[in-house]
């Protein structure tokens, strides 16, 4: 039980350490590196849950895609972070205070929060019993694949859209390209390809 | 020493709130706000995922899936518009996007 309680205390620290550096870093790459860590420590903090299957997700999807995906923009775009930092302190009291103000208020929320007793019976998907001996994987699927199978549906749709919009967004027509264009291939003329030369004997062209 | 849902909730609670903080300390680098929204949607997994394990109840761990799924494609869209803007404009600080100010 103490090294769980370590753990828990070794990776909360370092994931709000991290998160803090994401946001107080003066380089942006730096930031997205912190935000990984970040990713990794929640990702921890899961596997301590005993929610493996999200904590795995949560890698795969964040560190694999968002993060490397957020690496690619802030490495392409040629931009002048240091002059975007410029005047950050200036926003600091106002930051400072709604953060402190929301601290309080989720502090207030969490010292009165009680919950019921009959909560865990009024389950609306139980984790099975440890002796049925079923993975987090397993009881994840037969919840998703039958009872929120159409919210799975939606989050696929979803993706796909975003897939398409993204798509959408970022693809230009440069008109300084070549291209292969089929149709114009196959609709051309032969009086636009052949032409005669009457090529007179000795002189040439 | 009893690891319980409070230190989960308040491991959440902090990240949420430097979500919000690092919003308002990088308000001109949309991609750091970026990053502060996905921070902010990890807290809000992680107390999902903690309500859902200490109340015995798998749905807290289906939404945090979906949450996941909105945020993978907010970050898509979020960044696909960051590139096209900067294309356009040469620039991502937030104080140059006005041009429907009209």
């Amino acid at each position: 039980m103490i090294v769980t309680a370590i753990a828990f205390y070794v990776f909360a620290a370092i994931a709000i350490a991290a998160g803090f550096m994401v946001i107080a870093a003066r380089n942006p790459v730096h930031s997205v590196l912190f935000l990984i860590l970040t990713f990794f420590n929640a990702a921890a903090l899961f596997i301590l849950m005993g929610a493996e299957f999200i904590a795995l997700i949560l890698v795969i999807v964040y560190v694999g895609a968002v993060a490397v995906l957020f690496l690619f923009v802030v490495m392409m775009l040629d931009i002048d972070f240091v002059q975007l930092r410029q005047g950050a302190l200036q926003y600091l009291p106002v930051g400072a205070l709604l953060g402190l103000v929301l601290v309080l208020e989720l502090a207030l929320v969490g010292a009165s929060w009680v919950i019921t007793p009959d909560a865990v019976a009024a389950a609306a998907s139980p984790v099975p019993a440890a002796a049925d001996n079923i993975t987090n994987t397993r009881a994840l699927g037969q919840v998703i694949y039958t009872q929120y199978m159409y919210l799975f549906q939606a989050s696929g749709l979803i993706l796909l859209v975003a897939m398409i919009g993204a798509i959408v967004l970022t693809l230009r027509h440069r008109p300084d390209i070549k291209r292969q264009v089929i149709a114009h291939q196959i609709g051309r003329k032969r009086s636009e390809g052949v032409e005669y030369k009457d090529v007179k004997p000795g002189q040439g062209l | 020493m009893e690891i319980g849902l409070g230190h989960y909730l308040t491991v959440a609670a902090i990240l949420f709130t430097i979500g919000v903080f690092g919003i308002f300390l990088n308000r001109k680098n949309v991609i750091i706000i970026l990053m502060s929204v996905e921070l902010m949607l990890l807290a809000v997994n992680i107390n999902l995922v903690a309500f859902s394990t200490f109340l015995n109840d798998l749905t807290g761990q289906v939404f945090a899936l979906f949450v996941l799924t909105v945020a993978a494609a907010e970050a898509a869209i979020g960044l696909a518009i960051l590139v096209t803007y900067f294309r356009n404009r040469g620039s991502i600080a937030v104080d140059d996007v006005n041009l429907m100010k009209g």
